[in-house]
Protein backbone atom coordinates (compact mmCIF):
# COMPACT_ATOMS: atom_id res chain seq x y z
CA UNK A 1 0.00 0.00 0.00
CA UNK A 2 0.93 3.51 -0.60
CA UNK A 3 2.61 6.02 1.91
CA UNK A 4 -0.21 8.37 2.35
CA UNK A 5 -3.01 6.10 1.59
CA UNK A 6 -6.45 6.42 4.09
CA UNK A 7 -6.69 2.57 4.14
CA UNK A 8 -3.10 2.44 6.19
CA UNK A 9 -4.30 0.60 9.42
CA UNK A 10 -5.51 2.75 11.95
CA UNK A 11 -4.48 5.85 10.20
CA UNK A 12 -7.12 8.62 11.43
CA UNK A 13 -9.03 10.94 8.75
CA UNK A 14 -9.73 14.38 9.00
CA UNK A 15 -12.92 15.56 10.24
CA UNK A 16 -14.20 16.30 7.11
CA UNK A 17 -14.05 13.69 5.17
CA UNK A 18 -15.05 11.69 8.20
CA UNK A 19 -18.08 13.48 8.10
CA UNK A 20 -18.58 13.19 4.77
CA UNK A 21 -18.98 9.53 4.80
CA UNK A 22 -20.94 8.74 7.18
CA UNK A 23 -23.74 11.05 5.77
CA UNK A 24 -23.15 8.98 2.47
CA UNK A 25 -24.40 6.29 4.21
CA UNK A 26 -27.45 7.58 5.02
CA UNK A 27 -27.73 8.86 2.16
CA UNK A 28 -26.63 5.60 0.09
CA UNK A 29 -29.57 3.28 2.66
CA UNK A 30 -32.33 6.10 2.18
CA UNK A 31 -31.66 5.55 -1.64
CA UNK A 32 -32.28 1.75 -1.28
CA UNK A 33 -35.27 2.28 0.81
CA UNK A 34 -36.55 4.71 -2.14
CA UNK A 35 -35.53 1.87 -5.17
CA UNK A 36 -37.41 -0.52 -3.07
CA UNK A 37 -40.78 1.36 -2.63
CA UNK A 38 -41.12 3.64 -6.04
CA UNK A 39 -39.42 1.04 -7.76
CA UNK A 40 -42.92 -1.00 -7.01
CA UNK A 41 -40.02 -4.21 -5.88
CA UNK A 42 -41.66 -3.89 -2.06
CA UNK A 43 -45.76 -3.89 -1.66
CA UNK A 44 -46.72 -0.56 0.22
CA UNK A 45 -48.15 -2.82 2.77
CA UNK A 46 -45.18 -4.28 3.85
CA UNK A 47 -42.99 -1.08 3.94
CA UNK A 48 -43.98 2.17 3.45
CA UNK A 49 -42.30 4.90 0.47
CA UNK A 50 -40.11 7.43 2.41
CA UNK A 51 -42.54 10.05 1.60
CA UNK A 52 -45.74 8.24 3.15
CA UNK A 53 -42.91 7.76 6.26
CA UNK A 54 -42.68 11.36 6.31
CA UNK A 55 -46.59 11.94 5.57
CA UNK A 56 -47.23 9.55 8.50
CA UNK A 57 -44.69 11.28 10.24
CA UNK A 58 -46.69 14.85 10.53
CA UNK A 59 -49.86 13.39 10.54
CA UNK A 60 -48.14 12.13 13.92
CA UNK A 61 -47.43 15.22 14.98
CA UNK A 62 -50.27 17.22 14.30
CA UNK A 63 -53.10 14.51 14.87
CA UNK A 64 -52.07 12.23 17.49
CA UNK A 65 -50.00 14.12 19.67
CA UNK A 66 -46.85 12.21 19.21
CA UNK A 67 -44.55 14.99 20.88
CA UNK A 68 -46.27 13.70 24.09
CA UNK A 69 -45.61 9.78 23.70
CA UNK A 70 -41.79 11.40 22.63
CA UNK A 71 -41.89 12.97 26.41
CA UNK A 72 -43.21 10.03 27.94
CA UNK A 73 -40.74 7.83 26.68
CA UNK A 74 -37.82 9.43 27.05
CA UNK A 75 -38.87 10.20 30.48
CA UNK A 76 -38.79 6.68 31.15
CA UNK A 77 -36.02 5.72 29.83
CA UNK A 78 -34.13 8.56 31.34
CA UNK A 79 -35.74 7.55 34.72
CA UNK A 80 -34.80 4.07 34.58
CA UNK A 81 -31.85 4.90 33.52
CA UNK A 82 -31.17 6.77 36.52
CA UNK A 83 -32.31 4.45 38.75
CA UNK A 84 -29.81 1.85 37.46
CA UNK A 85 -27.40 3.98 37.52
CA UNK A 86 -27.88 5.55 41.13
CA UNK A 87 -27.95 1.87 42.67
CA UNK A 88 -25.69 1.14 40.30
CA UNK A 89 -22.86 2.92 40.09
CA UNK A 90 -21.96 2.56 43.73
CA UNK A 91 -22.36 -0.97 44.12
CA UNK A 92 -20.12 -1.48 41.03
CA UNK A 93 -17.34 0.40 42.70
CA UNK A 94 -17.46 -1.09 46.29
CA UNK A 95 -17.28 -4.61 44.11
CA UNK A 96 -14.58 -3.55 42.46
CA UNK A 97 -12.57 -2.06 44.73
CA UNK A 98 -13.34 -4.30 47.64
CA UNK A 99 -13.21 -8.20 46.59
CA UNK A 100 -15.09 -9.50 49.99
CA UNK A 101 -18.17 -7.44 48.06
CA UNK A 102 -17.16 -8.93 45.09
CA UNK A 103 -17.36 -12.39 46.33
CA UNK A 104 -20.83 -12.20 47.57
CA UNK A 105 -22.36 -10.40 44.36
CA UNK A 106 -20.47 -11.18 41.66
CA UNK A 107 -21.92 -14.88 41.42
CA UNK A 108 -25.67 -13.52 41.50
CA UNK A 109 -24.88 -10.66 39.26
CA UNK A 110 -23.67 -13.10 37.03
CA UNK A 111 -26.57 -15.22 37.07
CA UNK A 112 -29.51 -12.38 36.98
CA UNK A 113 -27.61 -10.21 34.13
CA UNK A 114 -28.81 -13.15 32.18
CA UNK A 115 -32.25 -12.92 32.65
CA UNK A 116 -33.72 -11.10 30.09
CA UNK A 117 -35.72 -7.98 31.33
CA UNK A 118 -38.60 -8.69 29.04
CA UNK A 119 -39.52 -11.89 30.52
CA UNK A 120 -40.11 -10.16 33.69
CA UNK A 121 -43.05 -8.30 31.97
CA UNK A 122 -45.52 -10.42 32.83
CA UNK A 123 -44.32 -10.49 36.48
CA UNK A 124 -43.95 -6.77 36.57
CA UNK A 125 -47.25 -6.09 35.70
CA UNK A 126 -48.66 -8.41 38.08
CA UNK A 127 -46.29 -6.65 41.19
CA UNK A 128 -46.66 -3.56 39.79
CA UNK A 129 -50.13 -2.95 37.37
CA UNK A 130 -49.46 -1.55 34.23
CA UNK A 131 -48.48 2.17 35.28
CA UNK A 132 -44.94 4.38 34.95
CA UNK A 133 -43.11 1.99 37.73
CA UNK A 134 -43.89 -1.23 35.89
CA UNK A 135 -42.16 0.71 32.64
CA UNK A 136 -39.14 1.95 34.81
CA UNK A 137 -38.60 -1.11 36.86
CA UNK A 138 -38.25 -3.24 33.20
CA UNK A 139 -35.68 -0.61 32.35
CA UNK A 140 -34.06 -0.45 35.68
CA UNK A 141 -33.88 -4.91 35.20
CA UNK A 142 -32.34 -4.32 31.79
CA UNK A 143 -29.76 -1.92 32.70
CA UNK A 144 -28.89 -2.55 36.40
CA UNK A 145 -27.22 -5.98 36.74
CA UNK A 146 -24.81 -5.23 33.23
CA UNK A 147 -23.73 -1.44 34.64
CA UNK A 148 -23.06 -3.06 38.36
CA UNK A 149 -20.78 -5.78 36.76
CA UNK A 150 -18.91 -3.41 34.02
CA UNK A 151 -18.73 -0.94 36.19
CA UNK A 152 -16.68 -3.40 39.10
CA UNK A 153 -14.68 -4.57 36.00
CA UNK A 154 -13.56 -0.57 35.21
CA UNK A 155 -13.08 -0.03 39.12
CA UNK A 156 -10.77 -3.24 38.96
CA UNK A 157 -8.44 -2.69 36.29
CA UNK A 158 -7.47 0.80 38.15
CA UNK A 159 -3.57 0.92 37.77
CA UNK A 160 -1.55 -0.78 40.01
CA UNK A 161 1.35 1.18 39.85
CA UNK A 162 -0.55 4.15 40.08
CA UNK A 163 -2.16 3.16 43.89
CA UNK A 164 1.27 2.18 44.48
CA UNK A 165 2.31 5.95 43.59
CA UNK A 166 -0.20 7.35 45.49
CA UNK A 167 0.95 5.07 48.81
CA UNK A 168 4.33 6.54 48.77
CA UNK A 169 2.96 10.15 48.65
CA UNK A 170 1.34 9.02 51.85
CA UNK A 171 -2.02 8.42 50.73
CA UNK A 172 -4.53 6.20 53.31
CA UNK A 173 -6.58 2.97 51.64
CA UNK A 174 -9.74 5.64 51.39
CA UNK A 175 -8.08 7.94 49.76
CA UNK A 176 -6.46 5.45 47.46
CA UNK A 177 -10.14 5.13 46.79
CA UNK A 178 -11.07 8.37 46.38
CA UNK A 179 -8.18 10.01 45.03
CA UNK A 180 -6.76 7.58 42.72
CA UNK A 181 -9.40 4.87 41.65
CA UNK A 182 -12.74 7.21 40.97
CA UNK A 183 -10.81 9.44 39.15
CA UNK A 184 -8.84 7.36 37.32
CA UNK A 185 -12.35 5.30 36.09
CA UNK A 186 -14.22 8.57 35.49
CA UNK A 187 -14.05 8.80 32.18
CA UNK A 188 -14.51 4.54 31.72
CA UNK A 189 -17.87 5.34 33.89
CA UNK A 190 -19.19 7.58 31.70
CA UNK A 191 -18.36 5.42 28.64
CA UNK A 192 -20.33 2.58 30.88
CA UNK A 193 -23.14 4.18 31.56
CA UNK A 194 -23.35 5.82 27.58
CA UNK A 195 -23.44 2.52 26.22
CA UNK A 196 -26.23 1.40 29.21
CA UNK A 197 -28.08 4.45 27.91
CA UNK A 198 -28.30 2.57 24.57
CA UNK A 199 -29.69 -0.50 25.92
CA UNK A 200 -32.46 1.07 28.13
CA UNK A 201 -33.36 2.09 24.86
CA UNK A 202 -34.11 -1.22 23.61
CA UNK A 203 -35.59 -2.10 27.00
CA UNK A 204 -38.31 0.90 27.00
CA UNK A 205 -39.62 0.09 23.64
CA UNK A 206 -40.08 -3.37 24.95
CA UNK A 207 -41.59 -2.34 27.97
CA UNK A 208 -44.56 0.02 26.06
CA UNK A 209 -45.59 -2.85 23.38
CA UNK A 210 -47.18 -4.37 26.45
CA UNK A 211 -49.76 -2.93 28.44
CA UNK A 212 -49.14 1.18 27.92
CA UNK A 213 -51.36 3.84 27.15
CA UNK A 214 -48.70 5.93 25.94
CA UNK A 215 -45.31 6.07 24.33
CA UNK A 216 -43.67 5.48 20.97
CA UNK A 217 -43.85 1.49 21.58
CA UNK A 218 -47.18 2.01 22.18
CA UNK A 219 -47.68 4.07 18.84
CA UNK A 220 -46.07 1.24 17.09
CA UNK A 221 -48.46 -0.90 18.24
CA UNK A 222 -51.50 0.95 17.63
CA UNK A 223 -50.47 1.40 14.08
CA UNK A 224 -50.18 -1.39 13.37
CA UNK A 225 -53.50 -2.51 13.82
CA UNK A 226 -54.08 -0.09 11.01
CA UNK A 227 -51.15 -1.52 9.10
CA UNK A 228 -50.16 1.65 8.76
CA UNK A 229 -46.32 0.87 7.89
CA UNK A 230 -45.57 4.45 7.19
CA UNK A 231 -46.27 5.13 11.05
CA UNK A 232 -44.61 2.34 12.13
CA UNK A 233 -41.56 3.52 10.49
CA UNK A 234 -41.41 6.75 11.29
CA UNK A 235 -41.73 5.87 14.99
CA UNK A 236 -38.56 3.80 14.79
CA UNK A 237 -36.51 6.24 12.84
CA UNK A 238 -37.52 9.03 15.54
CA UNK A 239 -36.06 6.23 18.54
CA UNK A 240 -32.93 6.03 16.23
CA UNK A 241 -32.40 9.74 15.49
CA UNK A 242 -32.94 10.65 19.55
CA UNK A 243 -30.35 7.34 20.77
CA UNK A 244 -27.96 9.33 18.14
CA UNK A 245 -28.67 12.68 19.24
CA UNK A 246 -27.92 11.64 23.19
CA UNK A 247 -25.15 9.94 22.77
CA UNK A 248 -23.56 12.54 20.22
CA UNK A 249 -24.42 14.56 23.14
CA UNK A 250 -22.94 12.53 25.94
CA UNK A 251 -20.06 11.80 23.86
CA UNK A 252 -19.49 15.90 23.65
CA UNK A 253 -20.52 16.33 27.45
CA UNK A 254 -17.55 13.16 28.42
CA UNK A 255 -15.14 14.97 26.08
CA UNK A 256 -15.58 17.99 28.05
CA UNK A 257 -15.58 16.55 31.73
CA UNK A 258 -12.51 14.54 30.98
CA UNK A 259 -10.26 16.63 29.04
CA UNK A 260 -7.26 14.57 30.25
CA UNK A 261 -8.61 11.87 28.88
CA UNK A 262 -7.20 10.97 25.18
CA UNK A 263 -9.25 7.89 23.97
CA UNK A 264 -6.87 7.01 21.25
CA UNK B 1 27.36 11.52 57.33
CA UNK B 2 27.70 10.76 61.52
CA UNK B 3 25.48 9.67 63.98
CA UNK B 4 23.06 6.48 64.02
CA UNK B 5 22.50 5.22 60.60
CA UNK B 6 19.24 6.51 59.10
CA UNK B 7 18.40 3.23 57.37
CA UNK B 8 19.13 -0.69 58.73
CA UNK B 9 18.45 -3.39 56.76
CA UNK B 10 18.86 -6.58 58.90
CA UNK B 11 18.93 -9.93 56.92
CA UNK B 12 16.42 -9.49 54.69
CA UNK B 13 15.32 -12.05 52.31
CA UNK B 14 12.76 -12.01 50.10
CA UNK B 15 10.70 -15.48 48.35
CA UNK B 16 8.25 -15.63 45.83
CA UNK B 17 6.05 -18.70 45.94
CA UNK B 18 6.23 -20.85 42.74
CA UNK B 19 4.10 -21.41 40.06
CA UNK B 20 1.68 -24.20 40.42
CA UNK B 21 3.30 -25.41 43.98
CA UNK B 22 6.40 -25.52 42.35
CA UNK B 23 9.53 -24.34 44.09
CA UNK B 24 10.12 -20.72 45.76
CA UNK B 25 11.98 -18.32 44.32
CA UNK B 26 14.43 -16.67 46.74
CA UNK B 27 15.06 -12.99 45.18
CA UNK B 28 16.94 -11.85 47.91
CA UNK B 29 19.31 -13.76 49.82
CA UNK B 30 19.53 -12.45 53.90
CA UNK B 31 21.35 -9.12 52.92
CA UNK B 32 22.39 -6.12 55.49
CA UNK B 33 22.77 -3.05 54.61
CA UNK B 34 23.15 0.14 56.73
CA UNK B 35 22.76 3.42 55.34
CA UNK B 36 23.56 6.98 56.99
CA UNK B 37 22.07 10.16 56.44
CA UNK B 38 22.20 12.24 52.98
CA UNK B 39 24.20 8.89 51.97
CA UNK B 40 23.58 8.65 47.55
CA UNK B 41 24.03 4.92 47.19
CA UNK B 42 23.30 3.15 44.06
CA UNK B 43 22.59 -0.27 43.26
CA UNK B 44 23.83 -1.88 40.79
CA UNK B 45 22.76 -5.49 39.90
CA UNK B 46 22.38 -7.91 36.89
CA UNK B 47 18.05 -8.10 35.90
CA UNK B 48 16.26 -9.93 38.33
CA UNK B 49 18.81 -10.24 41.24
CA UNK B 50 16.37 -8.50 43.39
CA UNK B 51 17.25 -4.58 43.32
CA UNK B 52 13.86 -3.50 42.80
CA UNK B 53 12.58 -6.17 45.26
CA UNK B 54 14.84 -4.67 47.89
CA UNK B 55 13.54 -0.64 46.97
CA UNK B 56 10.07 -1.93 46.74
CA UNK B 57 10.78 -3.26 50.66
CA UNK B 58 12.11 -0.32 51.58
CA UNK B 59 9.08 1.53 50.31
CA UNK B 60 6.75 -0.55 51.74
CA UNK B 61 5.21 -1.61 49.02
CA UNK B 62 6.11 -5.57 49.52
CA UNK B 63 6.36 -7.58 52.69
CA UNK B 64 10.10 -9.27 53.66
CA UNK B 65 10.12 -13.09 54.02
CA UNK B 66 12.69 -12.53 57.04
CA UNK B 67 14.37 -9.74 58.54
CA UNK B 68 13.60 -6.31 58.90
CA UNK B 69 13.78 -2.35 57.97
CA UNK B 70 14.39 0.47 60.00
CA UNK B 71 13.74 3.83 59.29
CA UNK B 72 15.84 6.15 62.04
CA UNK B 73 14.95 2.74 64.26
CA UNK B 74 11.11 2.15 63.57
CA UNK B 75 10.65 -0.86 61.96
CA UNK B 76 8.81 -0.35 58.10
CA UNK B 77 5.48 -2.11 57.56
CA UNK B 78 3.85 0.00 55.19
CA UNK B 79 4.18 2.85 52.44
CA UNK B 80 4.57 5.93 53.80
CA UNK B 81 5.04 9.94 53.28
CA UNK B 82 8.61 9.42 54.76
CA UNK B 83 9.68 7.39 51.53
CA UNK B 84 9.22 9.02 48.34
CA UNK B 85 9.24 6.95 45.21
CA UNK B 86 10.35 7.35 41.53
CA UNK B 87 8.92 4.14 39.59
CA UNK B 88 10.62 3.20 36.03
CA UNK B 89 7.11 3.03 34.48
CA UNK B 90 5.48 6.86 33.88
CA UNK B 91 3.05 6.88 37.20
CA UNK B 92 1.93 10.77 37.22
CA UNK B 93 -1.96 10.91 37.98
CA UNK B 94 -3.16 11.21 34.25
CA UNK B 95 -6.44 13.48 35.73
CA UNK B 96 -4.03 16.11 37.25
CA UNK B 97 -2.11 18.79 36.24
CA UNK B 98 1.83 18.86 36.67
CA UNK B 99 1.28 21.45 39.32
CA UNK B 100 -1.49 18.86 40.95
CA UNK B 101 0.58 16.18 40.72
CA UNK B 102 3.73 17.76 42.33
CA UNK B 103 1.00 18.83 45.29
CA UNK B 104 -0.75 15.32 45.60
CA UNK B 105 1.19 14.51 48.65
CA UNK B 106 0.78 18.15 50.33
CA UNK B 107 -3.05 17.79 49.53
CA UNK B 108 -2.64 14.39 51.38
CA UNK B 109 -1.27 15.97 54.46
CA UNK B 110 -4.00 18.72 54.31
CA UNK B 111 -1.49 22.05 53.38
CA UNK B 112 -4.30 24.70 52.05
CA UNK B 113 -4.27 25.13 48.04
CA UNK B 114 -2.31 28.70 48.41
CA UNK B 115 0.98 26.97 49.76
CA UNK B 116 0.59 23.92 47.55
CA UNK B 117 0.65 25.98 44.64
CA UNK B 118 3.76 27.92 45.80
CA UNK B 119 5.58 24.64 46.91
CA UNK B 120 4.69 23.15 43.36
CA UNK B 121 6.02 26.30 41.39
CA UNK B 122 9.24 26.77 43.25
CA UNK B 123 9.72 22.21 42.40
CA UNK B 124 8.86 23.22 39.04
CA UNK B 125 11.49 25.76 38.48
CA UNK B 126 13.80 23.51 40.64
CA UNK B 127 13.36 20.87 37.65
CA UNK B 128 12.94 23.16 34.21
CA UNK B 129 8.67 22.69 33.77
CA UNK B 130 8.36 26.60 34.15
CA UNK B 131 5.26 27.18 32.62
CA UNK B 132 3.67 23.52 32.41
CA UNK B 133 2.00 24.05 35.53
CA UNK B 134 -1.81 23.30 33.82
CA UNK B 135 -0.55 20.57 31.49
CA UNK B 136 -1.90 17.04 32.20
CA UNK B 137 1.20 14.74 31.79
CA UNK B 138 -0.20 12.99 28.20
CA UNK B 139 1.28 16.50 26.92
CA UNK B 140 4.39 16.21 28.26
CA UNK B 141 7.74 13.40 27.18
CA UNK B 142 8.87 10.92 28.73
CA UNK B 143 11.77 13.44 30.29
CA UNK B 144 9.69 15.71 31.24
CA UNK B 145 7.22 13.21 33.07
CA UNK B 146 10.13 11.78 35.24
CA UNK B 147 11.20 15.22 36.74
CA UNK B 148 7.33 15.93 37.24
CA UNK B 149 7.68 12.68 39.05
CA UNK B 150 10.80 13.27 40.55
CA UNK B 151 9.28 17.06 42.20
CA UNK B 152 6.07 14.90 43.15
CA UNK B 153 8.12 12.51 44.95
CA UNK B 154 10.54 15.58 46.63
CA UNK B 155 7.52 17.98 47.17
CA UNK B 156 6.43 15.93 49.81
CA UNK B 157 9.82 16.36 51.55
CA UNK B 158 10.62 13.12 52.43
CA UNK B 159 13.44 11.42 54.55
CA UNK B 160 14.46 8.70 51.74
CA UNK B 161 14.00 9.50 48.37
CA UNK B 162 13.71 6.08 46.50
CA UNK B 163 14.56 5.85 42.97
CA UNK B 164 13.78 2.34 40.96
CA UNK B 165 15.63 2.72 37.38
CA UNK B 166 13.68 6.16 37.04
CA UNK B 167 15.69 7.34 33.97
CA UNK B 168 15.43 4.08 32.40
CA UNK B 169 12.85 4.66 29.65
CA UNK B 170 14.51 7.74 28.62
CA UNK B 171 16.92 8.22 25.93
CA UNK B 172 20.70 8.52 26.34
CA UNK B 173 21.50 11.91 26.26
CA UNK B 174 18.22 12.55 28.18
CA UNK B 175 19.06 10.50 30.70
CA UNK B 176 22.47 12.67 31.17
CA UNK B 177 20.61 16.01 32.06
CA UNK B 178 17.83 14.29 34.15
CA UNK B 179 20.90 12.75 36.25
CA UNK B 180 23.38 16.06 36.63
CA UNK B 181 19.68 17.39 37.10
CA UNK B 182 18.71 14.93 40.00
CA UNK B 183 22.76 15.44 41.25
CA UNK B 184 22.27 19.34 41.35
CA UNK B 185 19.03 18.59 43.45
CA UNK B 186 20.68 16.25 45.56
CA UNK B 187 23.51 18.50 46.13
CA UNK B 188 21.42 21.44 47.15
CA UNK B 189 18.97 19.46 49.31
CA UNK B 190 20.73 17.04 50.73
CA UNK B 191 18.43 13.89 51.16
CA UNK B 192 19.27 10.34 51.04
CA UNK B 193 18.94 8.45 48.03
CA UNK B 194 18.64 4.92 47.40
CA UNK B 195 18.93 4.74 43.33
CA UNK B 196 18.62 1.24 41.45
CA UNK B 197 20.46 1.41 38.37
CA UNK B 198 21.78 -1.12 35.56
CA UNK B 199 23.72 1.87 34.20
CA UNK B 200 26.97 1.78 35.39
CA UNK B 201 28.25 5.03 34.44
CA UNK B 202 24.89 6.69 35.71
CA UNK B 203 25.59 4.94 39.39
CA UNK B 204 29.10 5.99 39.61
CA UNK B 205 28.44 9.41 38.45
CA UNK B 206 26.12 10.39 41.34
CA UNK B 207 26.43 8.19 43.97
CA UNK B 208 28.59 8.52 47.24
CA UNK B 209 28.28 4.60 47.18
CA UNK B 210 27.78 1.74 44.86
CA UNK B 211 26.84 -1.82 45.96
CA UNK B 212 27.22 -4.47 43.36
CA UNK B 213 24.55 -7.12 43.78
CA UNK B 214 24.71 -10.56 42.98
CA UNK B 215 22.80 -12.67 40.79
CA UNK B 216 19.81 -14.35 42.25
CA UNK B 217 19.59 -14.52 44.80
CA UNK B 218 20.30 -11.07 45.50
CA UNK B 219 22.68 -10.14 48.19
CA UNK B 220 25.56 -7.43 48.31
CA UNK B 221 28.62 -8.70 46.32
CA UNK B 222 30.93 -5.09 47.31
CA UNK B 223 30.31 -1.70 47.87
CA UNK B 224 32.91 0.77 46.34
CA UNK B 225 33.31 4.27 47.86
CA UNK B 226 33.06 6.63 45.16
CA UNK B 227 36.03 9.21 46.24
CA UNK B 228 34.95 12.24 43.50
CA UNK B 229 34.36 15.12 45.47
CA UNK B 230 31.36 17.07 45.26
CA UNK B 231 29.52 19.15 43.16
CA UNK B 232 30.39 16.91 39.79
CA UNK B 233 30.24 17.71 36.87
CA UNK B 234 29.34 15.94 33.37
CA UNK B 235 33.15 16.28 32.56
CA UNK B 236 34.20 13.28 35.39
CA UNK B 237 32.81 10.97 33.30
CA UNK B 238 35.43 11.49 30.72
CA UNK B 239 38.32 11.15 33.37
CA UNK B 240 40.92 8.56 33.46
CA UNK B 241 40.00 7.65 37.23
CA UNK B 242 36.36 7.79 36.43
CA UNK B 243 37.26 5.10 33.33
CA UNK B 244 39.13 3.49 36.30
CA UNK B 245 36.50 2.53 38.90
CA UNK B 246 34.11 2.30 35.58
CA UNK B 247 36.41 -1.11 34.15
CA UNK B 248 36.39 -2.40 37.63
CA UNK B 249 32.26 -2.29 38.24
CA UNK B 250 31.89 -3.61 35.05
CA UNK B 251 34.38 -6.42 35.74
CA UNK B 252 31.93 -7.49 38.41
CA UNK B 253 28.34 -7.03 36.94
CA UNK B 254 29.80 -8.67 33.89
CA UNK B 255 30.33 -11.75 36.27
CA UNK B 256 27.31 -11.56 37.81
CA UNK B 257 25.23 -11.14 34.92
CA UNK B 258 26.54 -14.47 33.10
CA UNK B 259 25.45 -16.04 35.90
CA UNK B 260 22.17 -14.63 35.87
CA UNK B 261 21.94 -15.19 32.38
CA UNK B 262 23.45 -18.69 33.03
Amino acid sequence: MRRGSPFAPLRPLAPGPRLGLGVLFFALFLGAWAAATYGGLIKPLFLADPGKTLRSGVQLFVEFGFLQDIGITVFRVVGGFLLAAAVGVPLGILMGAFKPFEALLEPFISFARYLPASAFIPLLILWAGVGEAQKLLVIFIGAFFQLVLMIAVVIGETRRDLMEAAYTLGAGQSSVVRRVMLPGAAPHIAETLRLVLGWAWTYVIVAELVGAEAGIGHRIMDSQRFLDTGQMIFCIVIIGLIGLGSDLAVKRLNAWLFPWYASR
Amino acid sequence: MSGAPQLTIAGLARRFPGPRGGPPTEALAPLDLTVARNEFIAILGPSGCGKSTLLRIVAGLDQPSAGRVLLEGAEIAAPGADRGMVFQSYTLFPWLTVAENIGFGLRERGVPAAERARIAAAWMGRVGLDGFARHYPRMLSGGMQQRTALARALANDPKILLLDEPFGALDHQTRSLMQELLLGIWEAAQKTVLLVTHDIEEALFMASRVLVMTARPGRIKSAVAVPFPYPRAYTLKTTPEFAAIKARLTEELREETRLAAG
